[in-house]
């Protein structure tokens, strides 16, 4: 007899019967009981009323039958939560249970009970079960952990189970620090800020270890948990890379896509000249095409994927075109994802087979993925020139076909082939007017009356095809009506004496009988125009037409990065960040790729070995050790510090932990510099890397380039000590060049310096990410401040001291032309803003050349009627986008500037250092 | 939907929860397992899915609001999981499938009256395949170690977590013995090619899999020796032919690292049936069976079909239970065949004339022409074009040419193991394009 027949019991009063049975004396009785009742839970019955009768049976030595009751206890708990007590006792009993799958069942069932008024009664049980001797306990107990801190999070980090869980990383069970590392992720995700994944080399080689060993799950949340570390260096980032990759032979599809999410991410790391770096693209390609064999669902996933990596790095797929060809059986949404990356991977050298393949696909049965493939054949004779005109013949073989949508595809891109290669393929306009009856859908009516508009003086019967629209303009959609609108302008000022009628008309249609604002104030405008000024109207209307991008859709450059970090998930799915579909991530931060080769220094190794780390060096200063690559050794041995320096070092963390978190890391100065005299000695300090130049060491002679210095700590606010410096940027490293003169009785020793986290994190060598772009509470400085904290013997002093934006400029700053459309476009208006440089008397090329020098990137030029458009492009150190339109009018001395940027908090700092550049 | 009824499972996971079924509409089960989804939400989920179905949008992640659901069909059940986080999809796909390889080892079938015939263990299951949204142990051979459907079986006392759950060795238990030890190597290949209209080939590749009937006492060490071409660079050996293997992916119990490092493919392994590895093969392949058809509609009236199969294969090997499969209108009726060997047969179901043809040995050619009768009013319903698709098995062979060079047993009481192996090669995804 199976357990279906507990379904069959459908009878009035069967509540009362069954709790009847549940107190039965008969063992035999009372587990058929739970079961029946298990039975209706499961079929969606309420049967909460029998909760104190089930809960009775929970103290039992039948394990089916306690798993049945810990079944109904997770269910009812939070709609009796008081009675739910009552289960307490027994979950604290069977925590101590000598049967170890009894003991995880009740720790893993207590953390489903989301009733808070027993959470604190679990936590001693918990505990225990934390240390417990069996390993399937405490990777129950490590997930309870998490299940505990979702309910109340304050409890579990009062109670320290958070530094057990930590604990738990170094575990010899696979298994457990698998699901330590599970859950201490998931912990992590809803308090970002907490530092819970305190990922250093350390415990990096701990995971990784476990990597090896752990079940095919386990590996999934370990590269997932890797994904969000930087590596210090592209050694390390190289190190770790190669031990993720033998993942890529995993079974486990999932396994294989967050391996490669790992390596996406730290390759950014390495240099593209490294030998390691060519060999690590190869290897990433079998395994993604592999991914095509998969389960659909699971193709589907590696697809948008693919789609991500295709635009990110091309390299890696680029002669794999074959093993996207759609297959007849292929589900629909497994083609169409095939489709866009087919059309991602054309080039000349595949086009022909490319175009060969969507002709195939553009005569099958499913309508979508038929315009699509025409769409397609559209894209290829843009971004292909060489093609073009194969692409263009094989849509008029489409045409013929006369299948309706078809048709009005291949119209709708054949516009866009006449935008892209003005007077080349106007030769199909006649057979294109052909089918003009046919097209019943807004867009390709458009297109087609835009190319009648456009192409007017060549239709001897232009005139009549737009009339015959004309007639039921008021049916017409918006698209259409606006169309039609310029086409009949466009033709009027191409033939103005046949057609006065005709304007006259579609004029009169749209700005009296509309009731559409836009149409009627197009209208009006034309109108306007060809009233009073006819040769400003051809200017206008019959202006030349910026040329079309040859990538359509690629995505917005940092949200790529963004969703490279995300790659498996749903963000990668959707292509949207995760911010815009979880409900509560708004707070979070975005991810960021590391930055990229080049631009990171891996500190001297020497340095590095003779290093004792000095005790106030805080762990968590990697984050911008890491960023800074601050070398932390002494000059000169010095012996540990003087006692007296672990209090005010204390005093200095405890006041930079209020707003002034993130230790930058320590200098120490050695005591010969600075203890010679008490009167003036100086030392200046250059940055190592990115910000300090310390390699020169002491007394490092003053460029004699230099702008001049300025003092940001005058002597005496700091008890004697006056630092002035400069900001200046050389050779694509950022350094503060400071000089610290000693202008009191006594030596000062012991020097250490500190930043603030600023706005810009200043480097891209490390981890970015973490210092998110302009937090709120400092937007009332301006971003470019940067607050210092230098300590001596004596004392911590604090300033701030302002750092042009131009040192954030990075050589690399110059954006593809089709990335700079499509990024233009993607930003949204509301993100633009406009300045006036007044009094600059540079003509655009030498604006551009001086602008260049402070790595402005200036990536196209258009003139329009006398005026320069410039169209520039900036990258600040933390990888944002700054773009940038430079209208300058000859003769006239004041330029108008507009700038776009994902955070336009940056703009008007931007403006500034325009304003400066060019007038300096 | 397609389907009748509209029944599904709706199978939890990650980040969230329900497994089951529905029936009619309805849920067979379900387990919340993060609290952070309200259950009755599964409700909107078959309404979704009809509605993207109709619009021909069908997509394995729907969306409502900020619950998204991530689901699978398995035969009339839909598995689905519900999330409202940035889960890692796909994990969740994984799991899905997985929760269908362990309920199909537990119960045959994964069906309706499976899933109520054994609820109380189907819930077990739920419990330990998967906690709070991460997925736990999933071996089902282990799983079957302390989980049983005789509950009697599990008095306390008597059962005890396998410490293989745990283990590094997480697919192998302790104090397994055979009388006689042995191991079946199966190496199959499967041909996925995909030929032009104008009768070009446009891609093709090999699939193959290692598959291991294991029978061995205790606990084993294996090492498997191919004639890998990328493993007899490295120590330099060359003996005759080797294989190039573009990808290869393993089982659980292989040690990636070493063969990333050495290409020593050594493990030790899963007791019974398992798949060891896989691999791909990019090499331009001829087609093993090439053909030829001709397919002639005349409108309202017949269509005649003309289908020449080659083998293009070794005289001496035989291609086994070969199936040519041709499409038909979906209108067509009174089909009358002629064939030079084997049975062709119409499958009006599937709009198409199955070839048969029991054995057919290398360099042969056979032919088959069928005849349908149109009706005089055209079906005005768009029909896709199907490409002519070929079933084939061919033993004792391999395409690539990969070969087992050894298999070392290693184990600590020191027995003497037989490995045996077999080779085959068969049609994976075969299909021609036709010009109709």
């Amino acid at each position: 007899m199976t357990d279906s027949k507990y379904f069959t019991t459908t009878k009035k009063g069967e509540i009362f019967e069954l709790k009847a049975e549940l107190n039965s004396d008969k063992k035999e009785k009372k587990k058929e009981a739970v079961k029946k009742v298990i039975a209706s839970m499961t079929v969606g019955k309420d049967v909460s009323a029998l909760f104190p009768d089930v809960v009775n049976c929970m103290q039992t030595d039948n394990l089916e039958l306690k798993k049945l009751v810990y079944l109904y206890l997770m269910n009812y708990a939070k709609s009796q939560p008081d009675m739910a007590i009552m289960a307490v006792n027994t979950f604290v009993k069977d925590c101590e249970d000598p049967n170890p799958l009894i003991r995880a069942l009740a720790v893993r069932t207590m953390g489903c009970i989301r009733v808070d008024k027993i959470t604190e009664y679990l936590c001693e049980p918990l505990r225990k079960c934390l240390k417990d001797e069996d390993p399937y306990v405490r990777k129950t107990a490590a997930v309870c952990v998490a299940k505990l801190h979702d309910i109340n999070a304050q409890l579990v980090e009062d109670q320290g189970f958070l530094d057990t869980l930590k604990d738990l990383i170094s575990d010899s069970n696979p298994m457990v620090v698998a699901n330590a590392v599970a859950a201490l992720s998931e912990i992590a995700e809803s308090h970002p800020n907490s530092n819970l994944l305190d990922l250093n080399p350390q415990t990096i080689n701990k995971l990784l270890t476990a990597l090896n060993e752990c079940t095919e799950w386990g590996q999934i949340f370990i590269l997932d948990c890797l994904a969000n570390y930087t590596p210090r260096d592209d050694r390390e980032s190289q190190s770790i890379c190669e031990r993720v990759t033998p993942r890529l032979s995993h079974a486990n599809s999932a396994v294989v896509l967050s391996a490669v999410k790992v390596l996406m991410k730290f390759m950014e790391m390495l240099p593209k000249d490294l030998d390691y770096y060519g060999t690590l693209l190869k290897k990433l390609a079998p395994p993604l095409v592999t991914l095509l064999s998969a389960e659909p669902e699971l193709q589907y996933v590696a697809l948008r994927n693919i789609n991500l990596i295709v635009q990110r790095r091309p390299e890696i797929l680029k002669h794999e075109m074959k093993v996207f060809f759609v297959k007849y059986n292929d589900p629909i949404y497994v083609k169409l994802e095939k489709l866009d990356i087919m059309i991602r991977l054309a080039s000349q050298a595949n086009i022909a087979q490319v175009l060969a393949e969507l002709k195939e696909y553009a005569t099958e049965v499913d309508v979508d993925f038929v315009r699509k493939a025409v769409r397609a054949i559209g894209r290829c004779a843009i971004k292909v020139e060489q093609s073009a005109e194969r692409c263009v013949s094989t849509l008029l073989d489409l045409i013929q076909t006369k299948v309706n949508y078809v048709v009005q595809e291949a119209i709708v891109v054949i516009k866009d082939i006449f935008r892209k290669y003005p007077n080349k393929y106007e030769s199909v306009i006649a057979t294109l007017c052909e089918n003009l009856d046919s097209l019943d859908e807004p867009e390709a009516r458009a297109a087609m009356i835009w190319i009648v508009g456009e192409y007017a003086e060549r239709i001897d019967n232009a005139d009549e095809l737009l009339e015959s629209f004309l007639e039921g303009f008021h049916d017409e959609s918006t698209q259409v009506q606006l169309q039609l609108l310029t086409a009949i302008v466009k033709l009027f000022l191409k033939k103005p004496t046949e057609t006065q009628e005709l304007v006259q008309q579609v004029l009169s249609l749209a700005t009296q009988d509309s009731d559409n604002p836009d149409l009627r104030d197009r209208g009006y405008i034309y109108w306007r125009l060809l009233s009073t000024d006819p040769v400003a109207a051809k200017e206008v209307v019959l202006a030349e037409k910026p040329l079309i991008s040859e990538e359509t859709d690629l995505i917005e450059p940092t949200l790529l990065e963004e969703l490279i970090c995300h790659i498996g998930t749903l963000a990668s799915v959707y292509h949207k960040p995760p911010s815009a579909f979880v409900e509560g991530s708004r707070g979070v931060q975005h991810k960021r790729l590391p930055g990229s080769a080049g631009s990171v220094e891996s500190p001297d190794p020497g340095a590095a070995a003779t290093e004792t780390p000095p005790a106030v060096i805080p762990s968590q200063g990697d984050l911008l050790g890491d960023l800074l690559n601050l070398d932390l050794t002494p000059t000169t041995t010095t012996g540990p510090p003087p006692p007296t320096t672990s209090g005010m070092q204390m005093g200095a963390m405890d006041l930079l932990s209020g707003g002034l978190d993130s230790l930058v890391g320590l200098l120490h100065q050695g005591p010969p510099s600075l203890s010679a005299s008490p009167s003036t000695t100086t030392a200046s300090f250059g940055g190592l890397d990115d910000l300090f130049d310390l390699g020169g060491g002491v007394g490092m002679p003053m460029g004699a380039l230099n702008p001049p210095k300025a003092v940001w700590l005058p002597a005496m606010k700091a008890k004697g000590l006056e630092i002035s410096g400069v900001f200046v940027r050389r050779a694509g490293v950022i350094q503060m060049e400071m000089t610290l003169t000693n202008k009191a009785m006594s030596v000062m020793t012991d020097f250490a310096i500190q930043f603030n986290r600023n706005s810009f994190g200043l480097a891209p060598a490390g981890p970015l990410q973490i210092l998110t772009p302009l937090s709120p509470n400092q937007s009332i400085e301006p971003l470019n401040n940067l607050q210092v904290a230098v300590k001596n013997n004596i004392d911590v002093f604090y300033f701030s001291c302002q750092y042009p934006i131009s040192m954030l400029f990075v050589e690399d700053g110059k954006m593809e032309r089709q990335v700079f459309l499509a990024t233009w476009k993607d930003i949204p208006n509301d993100n633009e803003s406009q300045f006036q440089i007044k009094d600059c008397h540079l003509n655009s090329d030498a604006a551009s050349n001086k602008l260049q020098s402070s790595n402005i990137f200036t990536i196209a030029k258009r003139t329009v009627e006398g005026q320069d458009m410039l169209y520039q492009s900036m990258k600040l150190t933390n990888g944002i986008w700054v773009l940038a339109e430079l209208r300058v009018q000859a003769g006239n001395p004041n330029y108008t500037i507009s700038l776009k940027c994902r955070a336009p908090e940056v703009s008007q700092c931007v403006f500034q250092n325009y304003e400066a550049v060019l007038k300096n | 939907m397609g389907t009748a009824g509209g029944q599904g499972e709706y199978s939890p996971v990650r980040l969230l929860n329900r497994a089951p079924t529905v029936l009619n509409d309805k849920v067979l089960i379900c387990r919340n397992y993060k609290g952070d989804v309200d259950m009755a939400e599964i409700d909107r989920f078959l309404p979704l899915l009809m509605q993207h179905e109709e619009e021909g949008l069908l997509c394995p992640v729907l969306s409502h609001g900020k619950v998204h659901f991530m689901w699978i069909k398995h035969s009339n059940l839909y598995l689905v999981s519900t999330t409202n986080k940035n889960s890692n999809a796909s994990l969740v796909y994984s799991f899905l499938y997985k929760i269908v390889e362990v309920f199909t080892e537990y119960f045959k079938e994964l069906e309706e009256e499976s899933i109520q015939d054994n609820f109380v263990v189907v819930y077990e299951l739920l419990d330990e395949l998967m906690d709070f949204g991460f997925p736990q142990t999933t071996d089902s051979k282990i799983l079957q170690e302390y989980i049983t459907q005789e509950g009697a079986k599990l008095e306390v006392g008597k059962s005890k977590v396998p410490t293989t759950v745990t283990n590094a060795v997480s697919w192998r238990s302790e104090g397994i013995k055979y009388k006689k030890n042995e191991v079946f190597i199966d190496v199959i290949e499967s041909i996925n090619v995909l030929v032009n209209a104008n009768g070009s080939v446009m891609s093709s590749d090999i699939v193959g899999s290692i598959k291991l009937k294991t029978m061995l006492s205790g606990m084993p060490e294996l090492r498997l020796g191919l004639n890998d071409r990328v493993l007899f660079g490295l120590t330099g050996r060359d003996k005759g032919k080797t294989v190039v293997m573009e990808d290869v992916k393993f089982h659980q119990c292989v040690r990636l690292s070493r063969f990333d490092s050495d290409r020593t493919i050594s493990f030790i392994p899963p007791d019974g049936e398992s798949e060891l590895m896989s691999y791909r093969i990019n090499t331009h392949v001829k087609p093993l069976i090439w053909i030829e058809s001709v397919i002639e509609k005349f409108s309202h009236s017949r269509v005649e079909i003309m289908v020449k199969a080659k083998g293009q294969f070794k005289k001496q090997s035989v291609a086994n239970n070969v199936e040519v499969r041709v499409p038909v209108p979906s209108d067509a009726d009174s089909p009358k065949f002629k064939t030079s060997t084997g049975q062709a047969k119409y499958v009006p179901e599937k709009n198409m004339v199955v070839w048969t043809i029991k054995s057919f040995p290398g360099g042969k050619e056979f032919l088959m022409r069928a005849h349908f009768g149109l009706p005089s009013v055209e079906n005005n319903e768009l029909e896709g074009k199907p490409p002519v698709t070929v079933k084939f098995e061919i033993p004792y062979f391999t395409v690539s040419g990969i070969q087992v060079r050894y298999m070392k047993i290693i184990e600590k009481s020191g027995y003497q193991a037989l490995p045996w192996v077999r080779y085959i090669t068969q049609s994976g995804d075969y299909q021609l394009r036709t010009n109709v």
